[in-house]
């Protein structure tokens, strides 16, 4: 209570406006919002990840067909604006959805969030897959090869043997990516999902302190994004294969 | 010894280890041309199949609009492909917004990205830290939140002398994207320098040459081949980003898009072909910059 009266006499001697503090539901808004963008970029990482790594696995098919349908994705999505991708998903594709019935009222079966996901996965997995490529190419052939005369399957290989090495190699590229999925979730913002952008935004509508949420908002990315490179950073020590890198 | 990064804060440290090793993707490639850390990780022969994949998404872009036009009457004024048509050279001049808006805002980014990244190698520790800070606080926020900081934070107009000028909405948008560009070309700037062998500064030392002597004659010149591939990466990440400012009104191609399908009475089935149209645009002029960044990353890259 005391936080909340000094930041209320802070207004009023200063006119720094920091009012979730001391207003409580406008404070549970805002932590929603942000809990929502946490979860937003959660469910994305997820599934950006599986896509990453079923397209790297198509990629290195020996069937050219499969090759160019995965290049036509990534060449898709990484070269086309993804808050415009949003829209077509949201809007576009969102008219045939098929909707269920809520007292009367049709809903469709994917909603707002659920669009979200599958556009901002769909953007991220295709930069994925080009990061484990590259990590794949990395990989020996002579490693490949010494699974291979030790009677491994082609999916074996790759899941005992290819994947692991490249996932290593690929690490600092692929935090990089996560990092720019997390910023893109405020994308999901021009088509209403409640996260922390939108809730600032109602804030500083209502109150004028532009500011202030401004203040906010950086300090929560900036955490969000160092939190995240954090564990990147560790995963990539603790991953490290022996008898690579340079020496320290 | 007290390290001045230690007071920015020590968990930042790990997001500036990040780009010195990035690689794969989109921007920040000059980095990893710097030998020792973790180049062997990334690009190597890019073997591409080779324009199939273009073909193929501009076949499936025009089957889709086409689908989308068969389910309504291909004949009539009414049908979907008449009506894009129709709207189509407005969505075009909105495209052009966007374009001369990344253009503007990549000159103003690349000018004070340029003068940020050579502070961030200053050997006067203020404009170091400086110059660091900054870096990383628009590095690490959203686009969307720099675009609304700007649009919010700048006056609506401003009076010079006597008289008072409005502020246009796209003059706005650009210093908002702006931002973020400065932020990243500092960073592709501070790791060309890096990825050029320190034995070179103290060759160049060794020869008498000043410390600034170097950097203008030896280091910076090497630097600029390094810096091209990411550099263009970043104007495709920026161009893609510009339809953002369909939120603050401007009005550019995603802008003009909602008014048409507006003032074509909000019809359901018009909404995927006319954002396909726009992805479309997006796609025949960004693809052929990112290829020609990544042939080029190739051709630069540095094998250790």
């Amino acid at each position: 209570m005391t936080v909340a009266n000094w930041f209320e006499q802070f207004h009023d001697a200063t006119g720094w406006h920091f009012v979730f503090i001391y207003n409580q539901s406008l404070g549970d808004q805002l932590i929603s919002g942000m809990l929502m963008t946490i979860k937003l970029a959660s469910y994305c990482l997820f599934f950006s990840a599986i896509i990453g790594v079923i397209g790297a696995w198509l990629q290195s098919s020996p069937l050219k067909s499969v090759q160019i349908l995965v290049q036509s994705y990534v060449h898709f999505f990484r070269s086309t604006p993804p808050v415009v991708q949003l829209l077509f998903f949201y809007f576009g594709l969102g008219v045939y959805t098929p909707t269920y019935d809520v007292g009367g009222w049709p809903q469709p079966i994917i909603g707002n969030v659920g669009w979200a996901v599958i556009s901002i996965s769909l953007f991220a997995g295709a930069f994925n897959i080009e990061i484990l490529r590259a990590g794949i190419e990395a990989v020996p052939i002579g490693t490949r090869e010494a699974a291979q005369s030790l009677g491994y399957s082609r999916w074996q290989i790759y899941r005992q043997i290819v994947l692991p090495l490249a996932f290593r190699n690929s690490l600092p590229a692929l935090t990089n990516n996560i990092i720019n999925l997390v910023k893109m979730t405020t994308e999901a913002y021009v088509i209403a999902v409640h996260e922390v952008l939108y809730y600032s935004a109602q804030i500083w509508s209502d109150y004028n302190n532009v500011t202030e949420m401004m203040f906010v908002l950086f300090i929560f990315f900036i955490s969000l994004v160092s939190i995240v490179a954090w564990f990147m950073n560790f995963l990539e020590r603790h991953l490290r294969p022996k008898g690579y890198g340079a020496l320290s | 010894m007290t390290n001045p990064h230690r007071l920015v804060g020590a968990l930042m440290n790990s997001v500036r280890r990040r780009i010195r090793s990035l690689g794969g993707g989109h921007g920040d490639a000059a980095t990893e041309n710097r030998p020792g850390t973790g180049d062997f990780a990334v690009l190597g022969p890019l073997r591409f199949v080779k324009g199939g994949h273009f073909l193929l998404v501009l076949a499936f872009f025009f089957a889709a609009i086409g689908a989308s036009n068969a389910q309504t009457d291909p004949h009539s004024d009414n049908g979907v492909l008449a009506t894009l048509v129709r709207w189509s050279p407005l969505i075009l001049k909105g495209f052009s917004v966007n374009l001369m808006m990344s253009i503007s805002a990549m000159t103003i980014g690349t000018v004070a990205g340029v003068c940020l990244g050579l502070a961030q190698i200053s050997l006067f520790k203020p404009a170091h830290l400086f110059a660091y800070a900054v870096t990383q606080i628009f590095r690490n926020s959203p686009w969307l939140v720099m675009l609304f900081f700007i649009s919010l934070a700048v006056p609506f107009q401003i009076k010079i002398g006597g008289s008072v000028y409005i502020v246009p909405d796209w003059l706005k948008a650009t210093l908002g994207f702006s931002l973020p560009v400065m932020a990243n070309i500092s960073e592709v700037v501070r790791g060309a320098i890096a990825s050029i062998p320190s034995a070179q500064w103290e060759a160049a030392s060794s020869l008498a040459f000043t410390r600034s002597q170097c950097l203008r004659m030896i280091i910076l010149p090497q630097c600029i081949k390094r810096m091209i591939p990411p550099w263009m990466n970043w104007y495709a990440i920026l161009t893609l980003a510009t339809p953002l400012c369909y939120i603050m009104g401007v009005e550019e191609a995603v802008n003009y898009t909602n008014q048409a399908i507006t003032a074509e009475g909000g019809r359901p089935e018009l909404l995927a072909p006319f954002y396909l149209f726009v992805l479309v645009l997006f796609f025949l002029y960004i693809y052929p910059i990112s290829r020609l960044a990544t042939w080029l990353e190739t051709k630069y890259a540095v094998h250790a």
